[in-house]
């Protein structure tokens, strides 16, 4: 793998949500989250990104996480975007 | 289901397509083409097909406009909107039987992939001379096809036309367009108002739309449902004689009758239907 | 003539025996372009004086200039309608050793009448002054329209120092506050910020939803009956609230009504459908717009208020109670429809009742307007984080995606049923967020107490907690 790969999805708009994908080497997956709804919702959100990448197949990653009140389904959709390009450019 | 107002979303903003069923539009259409950048065009599609699975709009008939079948993106496109459920394909560009013919093919193999069983049918947009030229042929090709769309602004830069409010460049394309349509049994969508501030504009538009016969309109601003929808309201008097001829028609069947008449006029079915459907968009 | 005047700030607060402990009070009608409160504060750091009350009716971003003279004991005590940027998110954070008092528009000059807020000296930002001391807001670079906030304070205050960056030497056209009542008048460069204190035009929103909302929020008033001659109405000068304003035009023309009276902020809309003919009075207890500084500068049926008149609920009446319909914001709404317009679901200190509390217990509809989810957080919760307008009072929540009804208003709510609106009970809105957002995790409240939540009848009905951590 690619050691500069990175990939990115989402914006920084209101309800939506900025991933971004990059290789660090390793077998390990780190996530790092902010959100505007840290206290009510950021347990849930790790939740969906960790069972995305579980899903993915990648290791050796770190996942930088800014939400700005995404719905399940646009984290789930944007991760989804995120996850393909990396791969399409490793 | 009413169809007056049809609305552009853009497909990849997470906060409209979340409040696609409350800005009063009868269609909401997720736009995959024009309004998406194309670094952004899997973004899109994926945001819109998860939106469909997870949240999906209520009340409001959902349509999807792919990319046109001239670019790399259609295909998937087409698979992953019909498998999230979509109830109408648009297609953009359509200028011939054929290519209805191909659009109709692949969403029934989209169908048959993902096991869909609820119908999904397309909408055409023809946007170019030669796609006004082969109307009728695009209206009749296919039973999947459900109605077509005018879209004015491709349509005028092709014939090197000015786009105005009072629309004189497009009166031709759009009585043929009409025609075709209702010749074929199809909806005719007229082309949306371009110029987002001019409400006076959008009501001239709107009400002549009404006066030519189209079945609906495609809004391209939330701005422009509420007065779009106001224009297809039936005038009192029309609703007044609706009601009349469905009472007459109740009474008929009760009572046994078979043809009855009202105002010396014979109430059979296509004045029942014509009625069914004035009272439909009153909503009374 | 011009007896009152003294040379500085400081000179009229040595003047008026300014001493540790006193309470102070000053008026929010220059908003966010307000400079009186921190040259205030300013000119009584410099003169030594600690341990403070400031008892300003609202608190805007401009006053975070304050937090410095909390952390040095100036100021010891705050006590407001109102409070928001970066004083109130020091505020949650704890930095002040009493719990601020909040009060709402209607409750604080009660405190003061009753003597339970005691003022011992009021400082007025005033845009004009003549020779004599009396005081206008229609006039001046800083024109801010109606005064009406500072009106009580002026009546009850032992002392009261008015400055202003305008003299005026001809006379007023129009008096807010007459000279008996004021002992000071202090001359200085600038009151504030005219760009910060009225907007040149409000605009109206362009946010689909908020229409949406509007529009069902008008078509709740025009189902309830109410909609007849006479009709009193009051609404927020933003957002669903003033875009519902148009709807209410609309139909008013439509159905050729006559209304009574606008209340409360008023815009530049309120001012056209007093002067097309719509409504008999503008009652105004703040300007927001350019348009309404010179409405009621010019139009006699344009009238100034004060606190008192607008909503002290121990007056003989208050304008409030003539209400028929009033539109309000929330940033929560719990399943008894109380109200919170003073925290965020964070617990962070982002408002406050201001006429909130007042509008809801006086009118006949209380609307509360308000999108269903805002960025992931249901508007619609279990319990408020923090309890500003007591859920008897309000009578309607309207979102984009359906309207509930107090259960207490069952008649109401069959006149929307037969209306044909989207009625549905507010656990049914509840949930329909939850299913949208998920189940969001419970605020967790630390354990000092920042605030007091005084209701406008003086019965304190909530506090507000420190943060665990601010965001």
């Amino acid at each position: 793998m690619n050691k500069q790969c990175s990939a990115m999805a989402g914006t920084l708009e209101s309800n939506d949500i900025f991933i971004t994908i990059t290789a660090v080497g390793g077998t390990d997956t780190s996530i790092s989250l902010s959100s505007i709804v840290m206290n009510q919702f950021g347990e849930a959100i790790r939740a969906v990104v960790t069972q995305c990448m579980a899903q993915s197949g990648l290791k050796g990653v770190e996942v930088t996480v800014q939400d700005k009140g995404a719905l399940e389904c646009t984290i789930k959709a944007r991760m989804e975007t995120a996850i393909a390009r990396f791969k399409e450019k490793m | 289901m009413r169809n007056r107002t049809f609305l552009f979303m853009p497909g990849n903003n997470p906060g409209m397509l979340a409040s696609a069923q409350c800005l009063g539009a009868d269609v909401v259409i997720f736009d995959l083409e024009d309004a998406v950048a194309q670094l952004e065009k899997d973004a899109a599609r994926t945001l819109v097909s998860h939106a469909l699975t997870e949240l999906r709009p209520q009340g409001v008939g959902v349509t999807v406009r792919i990319n046109g079948l001239d670019t790399p993106y259609w295909q998937a496109d087409m698979q992953a909107v019909v498998a999230a459920g979509t109830d109408f394909v648009m297609v953009p560009k359509i200028e011939s039987a054929e290519q209805v013919l191909q659009v109709a093919e692949a969403i029934e193999s989209a169908r048959q992939k993902h096991a869909i069983t609820a119908p999904v049918k397309a909408l055409a947009i023809i946007e170019t001379p030669l796609g006004i030229e082969n109307a009728y042929a695009i209206a009749s090709a296919s039973k999947t096809l459900h109605g077509i769309l005018l879209g004015a602004e491709d349509f005028t830069a092709s014939m090197g036309a000015q786009r105005t409010a009072e629309g004189a460049e497009i009166a031709y394309a759009r009585s043929r367009l009409l025609t075709a349509c209702k010749a074929a049994g199809v909806l005719a969508i007229d082309t949306p108002f371009p110029f987002v501030s001019d409400l006076e504009g959008l009501e001239k538009d709107a009400a002549f739309a009404v006066q030519l016969g189209f079945d609906g309109k495609a809004v391209i601003s939330p701005h422009h449902v509420h007065r779009v929808n106001q224009a297809f309201m039936p005038a009192p008097d029309k609703v007044n004689w609706a009601r009349r001829v469905m009472a007459t028609a109740r009474k008929a069947s009760e009572e046994g009758k078979g043809a009855v008449s009202l105002d010396g006029m014979m109430i059979d079915l296509p004045i029942i239907k014509r009625a069914e459907r004035i009272l439909l968009l009153a909503d009374a | 003539m011009k007896r009152k005047y003294i040379s500085t700030i400081a000179a009229a607060l040595r003047e008026c025996g300014l001493k540790d402990g006193m309470t102070l009070s000053f008026h929010h009608h220059l908003r966010n372009g307000d400079h009186v409160v921190n040259m205030t504060m300013d000119a009584v750091a410099a003169l030594g004086v600690k341990g403070i009350t400031v008892a300003c009716s609202s608190l805007f971003p401009v006053h975070e200039h304050l937090i410095e003279h909390i952390r040095t004991g100036v100021i010891t005590g705050l006590d407001t309608d109102y409070m928001s940027g970066p004083l109130a998110k020091a505020i949650t954070g704890g930095i002040l050793p009493t719990p601020v008092i909040f009060r709402s528009h209607g409750g604080r000059p009660r405190a003061i009448g009753e003597g339970s807020l005691k003022i011992d000296i009021a400082v007025v930002a005033a845009p004009a002054v003549d020779a004599m001391g009396n005081i206008t807001g229609t006039e001046g670079p800083s024109a801010c329209g109606s005064l009406g906030y500072i009106i009580p304070d002026t009546q009850h205050a032992a002392k009261v120092i008015a400055v202003t960056d305008h003299v005026v030497e001809g006379g007023l056209a129009r008096i807010s506050i007459p000279h008996d009542v004021v002992d000071h008048v202090v001359v200085v460069d600038k009151i504030g910020d005219p760009a910060g204190i009225v907007s040149g035009s409000i605009s109206l929103t362009r946010d689909p939803v908020a229409l949406a909302i509007a529009r069902n929020a008008q078509a709740v008033i025009k189902a309830s009956g109410l909609l007849q001659d006479g009709f009193c109405y009051q609404t927020g000068a933003g957002g669903a609230s003033l875009a519902a304003s148009l709807f209410l035009r609309e139909d008013m023309r439509a159905m050729k009504v006559h209304g009574g009276f606008l209340l409360g902020g008023i815009t530049k809309y309120m001012v056209e459908m007093l002067e097309e003919g719509l409504f008999d009075n503008v009652f105004d207890v703040q300007c927001f717009d350019l348009s309404s500084v010179k409405s009621i500068a010019q139009n006699p049926r344009h009238v100034e208020i004060s606190a008192d008149t607008y909503a002290n609920p121990n007056r003989k009446s208050n304008c409030v109670d003539f209400l028929d319909a009033v539109l309000l914001g929330g940033t929560e709404i719990d399943l008894d429809f109380n109200v919170n317009v003073t925290t965020d679901s964070n617990g962070n200190i982002i408002g406050g009742s201001g006429g909130h509390n007042d509008a809801a217990a006086g009118a006949k509809l209380t609307i509360i307007v308000a999108p269903l989810v805002r960025a992931r957080l249901p508007i619609v919760v279990e319990k408020c984080t923090t309890l500003t307008t007591i859920g008897s009072t309000v009578d309607v929540l309207v979102t984009e995606r359906g309207i509930a009804v107090n259960p207490a208003r069952k008649e109401l709510a069959d006149r929307l049923r037969d209306a044909r609106l989207p009625v549905c009970g507010i656990e049914d809105l509840h949930d329909q967020a939850v299913r949208m957002t998920g189940k969001p995790l419970a605020y967790e409240r630390g354990d000092k107490v920042v605030g007091t939540m005084e209701y406008r009848d003086g019965t304190i009905v909530d506090h507000i907690y420190a943060t665990k951590q601010s965001i």
